[in-house]
């Protein structure tokens, strides 16, 4: 596999005045309580993993649990304390200005939660704020800001004020400006979170459509753990600043690792989280029916199908080749039985 | 004693006021006391006691202690005076070289950067003068005179009227659209046919180039300010005394230091505008969202791009207010100023004033308002205008502004030789119109202030004779019979009620330096007097401000009067008082409550405004009518932001009393009218100038933390 687009190695952020000292001193063992008493606050704790080329990582965690240091962190928009981290191969930390900003400028477009649109100029102006500081012409500008209003679905709209928008049409802004340089890694800090419940379903739509399309690097910062569950390739779930686990949203589900995070999972609709793949058995691929399923259907969708067979249902893989099987007692104990599990 | 429990701090205020009183009565006036000293006090009298304090000797009368401190501070107007003097004239001799000798000369390092700052802003305002009337000054600078001696052709000529009023208009046209537009033309056109063309100009050139000065040295400086602690720190103070100091007071230095004239004038009025543009400029960056600049940052931006393209432009709402005021000063020092010889309408009004010609200082007095209101609206427009990128303009439409002012010009210039056929014998009507050769309704105004008096002589005489024998004179003498312990003992205590023992310390300070400055009695007239402005004042602008709350556009109507109403010079309100009133005690507090009552009403409106509109169907569903909800709901919230509007309403009620030292007040501000024409006189005014902006301070801090106290109470901010 190529390089990973990035990559963090024990990446710690202490806020507090001597906080670099209390890091060395620490030796990597840092705990919150004791730098809590010498007046620093621990925002990001030895936080070490990579995200691969259009790979999507949801970190997930609640409010104060380092999330969003974590992503400024990486985003360099405040500098970490200690440990390593590599864009593309190149050490973050060690960028001067310049080429942070170059890096900025070409590499990286980033949504926030607050929309953060520029009140003074119009939508077409705010996407095109970041070619502009390119320092690419006005007219070129405007006209590349134009293909993302009509992107992001704001044709007719080009001229309003963010003032004037709705929540929903100002986070498309946001989005439509962080991809207005058309960066390669894309970081959304909790960008739906000042959304109504509808609207968000709709941009979260939206948005796996436009990833399906452009097949961005993505670091999505959420404190909901549904929203997680439906975008994530791969999700970390962190809390008091440490990544408590980051695995995929099925293994997370079926293998919590800390108690922490099975508080989490107890109440997820697993037949809508599961692949036929996940609940699989592997050992059994003799005397199965004459029903197959592929193993990267969602349980949801073929649980009837399955339940109204008295045989094993036969998986297969995209080659159509039998590769396990699974039976109507295996899909209820998945989606009704108790959360232990039992694979 | 369930009482004193349940409300422990109305005990404590009330044994504060016990112990006041219980001073006031237990110290009686000396016999020999004369309140208020005249001249007197410079005069040498065998009785004074002196004392020495570095080498100054300071002579005063002294009393009981107990009743008015010594003035211990005596020596720091004369110390003020020998620094400035030690600084322009001995200090730091330096060789610089003289254009005109062509020698090096040895000049100190002070007088040669005030010279040089001088010579370079009497440019600037000649530059701009000599465009709009015409004049020499501007080429000598570049050339000399004796150049000019063998080139008598070379002369800036200066613009027809009729040229400058249609730039005017196109600009605003340009920036606002047609409203503007008229309204820019018709102000032009008036003040050319009322023959005000030259003064206004000349108030014109001077601002000019006092605003866009005075907007960038303010807005670099909130920058630096947000940019580094320590760059704020060290400024904080200074805007702080800066902002309740009159600016009378602050003309006696300057005078000092840069001299008489135009020149000066730009100088202090910088000095004066530019601490509010740096407090909103820091505010407003204060104020922009992390978010937003992260975002900024996200998109590449560097320092500089960061600062010009996210950070002001986010925050231009507050800074746009600095711009206002940076205005609103201008125009006001423009008046001021013309004690330090500042050509223009303000010399002008002063004069007539002097004359006692209300006529003339009414015109004078609308053109500049007139003036001051166009500049501010066009300033608001410039601000808030827009860019548009998606119409396909064709050659014209893009240009049509540039086209049509190129066309006026033409016109104009036309016009003005045609002139020169039509008025042979007479004056260029359609070049200038001179001053007082135009149409004048001073003769008007004139009868009309006649007229009033005398056909209203007897009520307004017996209303002014109840007013200052029945109020005015026994609170006067209230305020003076204060022993000076009592005053500080109740000041010192209410400033522990209220913010504990820190704004007690910070309030002793500022009350001590008054004490024990030479003008205590004349402080204390001075607060008597701010003191009844600001009680009217509130009375007034609360109950309007309510009022208009009522109904959405009453309180809309009143915001946009409140608006104008500040943009008038300070200087303007003396006029109207002055004719019905004369020049008496009476006219000077009319104008206070006229002018304190803006911020007053203002600060209701808003504070009311901005009770959230959830508690109001909150309180609608409870069953309240229009009053409860007023007195249960709105007052108590709306309370912390008209407190502030009261902390404005005494800065600007101090101001006008201090103004009001031109029609002959008793207080610090007849004081520092005096200094101005003392060759002494910079210390004394600067002193002065500190104990008035002190007295404000004192009522800034203890409104301000009180104010702060509530909020985080109430939960709002």
């Amino acid at each position: 596999m190529s390089e990973p687009v990035i990559k963090c190695e024990n990446v710690y952020k202490i806020f507090g005045a001597n906080a670099e000292k209390m890091l060395q001193e620490s030796n990597g063992n840092v705990d919150a309580k004791t730098f809590q008493d010498n007046g620093c606050i621990v925002g990001v704790n030895n936080a070490s993993f990579e995200v691969s080329k259009g790979e999507m990582l949801v970190v997930m965690g609640l409010s104060g649990s380092g999330k969003s240091t974590l992503l400024r962190c990486i985003s360099r928009l405040t500098d970490a304390t200690g440990g390593k981290i590599f864009i593309e191969g190149q050490d973050l930390l060690k960028l001067n200005n310049k080429e942070l900003i170059d890096l900025r400028r070409n590499k990286m477009g980033m949504v926030f939660q607050s929309f953060a649109l520029l009140p003074h100029k119009t939508v077409v102006e705010n996407i095109a704020f970041p070619l502009q500081i390119k320092g690419i012409k006005t007219e070129d500008s405007i006209s590349k800001a134009m293909d993302m209003v009509k992107l992001v679905g704001l044709d007719g709209r080009e001229n309003y004020f963010p003032r004037e928008l709705s929540g929903g049409q100002q986070q498309r802004v946001g989005i439509a400006r962080s991809l207005a340089v058309e960066p390669d890694i894309w970081f959304l800090d909790e960008p739906f979170s000042a959304l109504d419940p509808l609207i968000r379903k709709e941009m979260q739509d939206e948005f796996l459509r436009l990833q399906e399309k452009l097949q961005k690097t993505i670091m999505f910062i959420t404190h909901d753990f549904d929203e997680a569950l439906k975008l994530a390739d791969r999700i970390a779930i962190m809390k008091d600043g440490i990544i408590e686990q980051l695995d995929t949203p099925a293994k997370i589900v079926l293998n919590p690792a800390t108690e922490y995070v099975r508080k989490f999972t107890e109440e997820v609709p697993r037949e809508k989280v599961l692949l036929i793949e996940d609940v699989m058995d592997t050992s059994n691929t003799e005397n199965l029916g004459d029903l197959k399923v592929s193993k990267d259907e969602v349980i949801e969708n073929v649980a009837e199908k399955i339940l109204s067979q008295e045989k094993s249902v036969a998986v297969t893989d995209e080659n159509n080749k039998v590769i396990g099987s699974i039976n109507p007692t295996k899909i209820i104990n998945t989606v009704f039985g108790g959360r232990k599990n039992s694979n | 004693m369930d009482y004193l429990k349940k409300y422990p701090k109305l005990f404590q205020w009330l044994f504060l006021l016990i112990i006041f009183f219980a001073l006031c009565f237990s110290i009686d006036v000396p016999e020999t006391y004369k309140f208020i000293r005249g001249q007197a006090e410079f005069v040498k009298d065998p009785n004074q006691s002196t004392y020495v304090f570095l080498g100054k000797e300071v002579r005063y009368y002294a009393f009981d202690v107990f009743w008015r401190l010594p003035p211990l501070l005596g020596w720091l107007p004369i110390w003020i005076n020998d620094s400035l003097f030690f600084l322009m004239n001995e200090w730091m001799p330096m060789e610089f070289w003289n254009e005109d000798t062509q020698e090096y000369k040895t000049r100190p390092l002070v007088l040669e950067i005030s010279r040089t700052l001088t010579s370079f802003m009497t440019f600037l305002i000649f530059l701009i003068r000599e465009t709009l009337l015409g004049g020499l000054e501007t080429i000598v600078a570049f050339t000399s005179w004796d150049w000019i001696d063998k080139n008598p052709w070379a002369e800036l000529p200066g613009l027809p009227w009729t040229i400058v009023a249609a730039g005017f208009a196109i600009l605003a046209y340009k920036l606002s659209g047609k409203g503007l537009a008229i309204f820019a033309g018709l102000v032009m056109v008036y003040i050319s046919i009322f023959g005000q063309w030259k003064p206004s100009m000349q108030t014109l050139s001077f601002i000019l180039v006092a605003a866009p000065l005075s907007f960038i040295f303010g807005l670099g400086l909130g920058v630096a300010a947000y940019k580094s602690k320590r760059v704020e720190k060290a400024l904080y103070p200074i805007l702080l005394v800066m902002q309740t100091m009159p600016q009378y007071a602050v003309l006696v230095p300057a005078l000092v230091l840069f001299g008489v004239g135009d020149h000066a004038a730009v100088i202090i009025t910088m000095i004066v505008a530019v601490p509010p543009m740096i407090l909103l400029t820091l505010l407003g960056l204060r104020a922009v969202p992390p978010e937003v600049i992260e975002a900024g940052r996200m998109s590449g931006c560097n320092n500089w791009q960061l600062m010009t393209k996210v950070l002001i432009p986010t925050a231009r709402r507050d800074i746009l207010i600095g711009v206002n005021q940076v205005i609103m000063v201008c125009f006001s020092m423009a008046v001021i100023s013309a004690f330090i010889g500042a050509k223009g309408l303000g010399f002008n009004l002063l004069l007539a004033l002097n004359q006692l010609n209300i006529g003339l200082a009414l015109e004078a007095g609308l053109c500049i308002s007139l003036i001051a209101i166009l500049l501010d609206k066009m300033s608001l427009a410039w601000a808030n205008k827009q860019t548009d990128y998606f119409g396909n303009l064709t050659f014209y439409q893009r240009n049509k502004n540039s086209l049509f002012f190129g066309a006026s010009v033409i016109i104009g210039i036309i016009l003005a030789y045609v002139g020169t056929f039509i008025f042979k014998d007479t004056f260029n009507y359609l070049f200038e119109v001179p001053h007082n050769k135009g149409i004048s309704t001073a003769d008007f105004w004139n009868k009309g202030v006649d007229w009033i008096f005398d056909t209203f002589f007897v009520y307004i005489k017996a209303f002014n004779t109840w007013l200052i024998v029945e109020v005015l004179q026994p609170m006067r003498a209230l305020y003076l019979r204060m022993p000076a312990v009592a005053t500080l003992v109740l000041v010192v205590g209410a400033g522990y009620l209220i913010g504990g023992i820190r704004s007690a310390l910070v309030v002793f300070g500022l009350t001590l330096f008054i004490a024990l400055s030479p003008w205590w009695d004349r402080a204390l007239v001075t607060t008597y007097m701010a003191t009844f402005g600001v009680i009217m004042s509130c009375a007034i602008g609360f109950t309007v401000g309510t009022l208009c709350f009522q109904s959405k556009r009453a309180a809309a109507f009143m915001l946009g009067v409140c608006d104008i109403f500040q943009t008038f010079p300070s200087f303007v309100y003396l006029i109207p008082v002055m004719m019905l009133f004369g020049i008496t005690d009476t006219s000077v507090l009319i104008a206070v409550i006229v002018y304190a009552t803006i911020p007053a009403t203002r600060y209701t409106i808003e504070g009311l405004r901005s009770v959230p509109a959830g508690l109001h169907d909150a309180a609608t569903m409870s069953g309240v009518n229009k009053f409860q909800r007023l007195t249960k709901i709105e007052f108590p919230l709306a309370f912390p932001h008209m407190m502030l509007g009261l902390n404005q309403t005494i800065v600007f009620a101090l101001f006008m009393v201090i103004i009001g030292a031109f029609i002959g007040t008793e207080d610090l501000g007849q004081y520092i009218l005096k200094a101005l024409s003392d060759k002494n006189g910079a210390g004394i005014g600067l002193t002065l100038g500190i104990c008035v902006a002190f007295i404000g301070l004192i009522f800034d801090n203890l409104i301000r933390t009180w104010v702060g106290q509530r909020k985080k109470h109430l939960g709002i901010d």
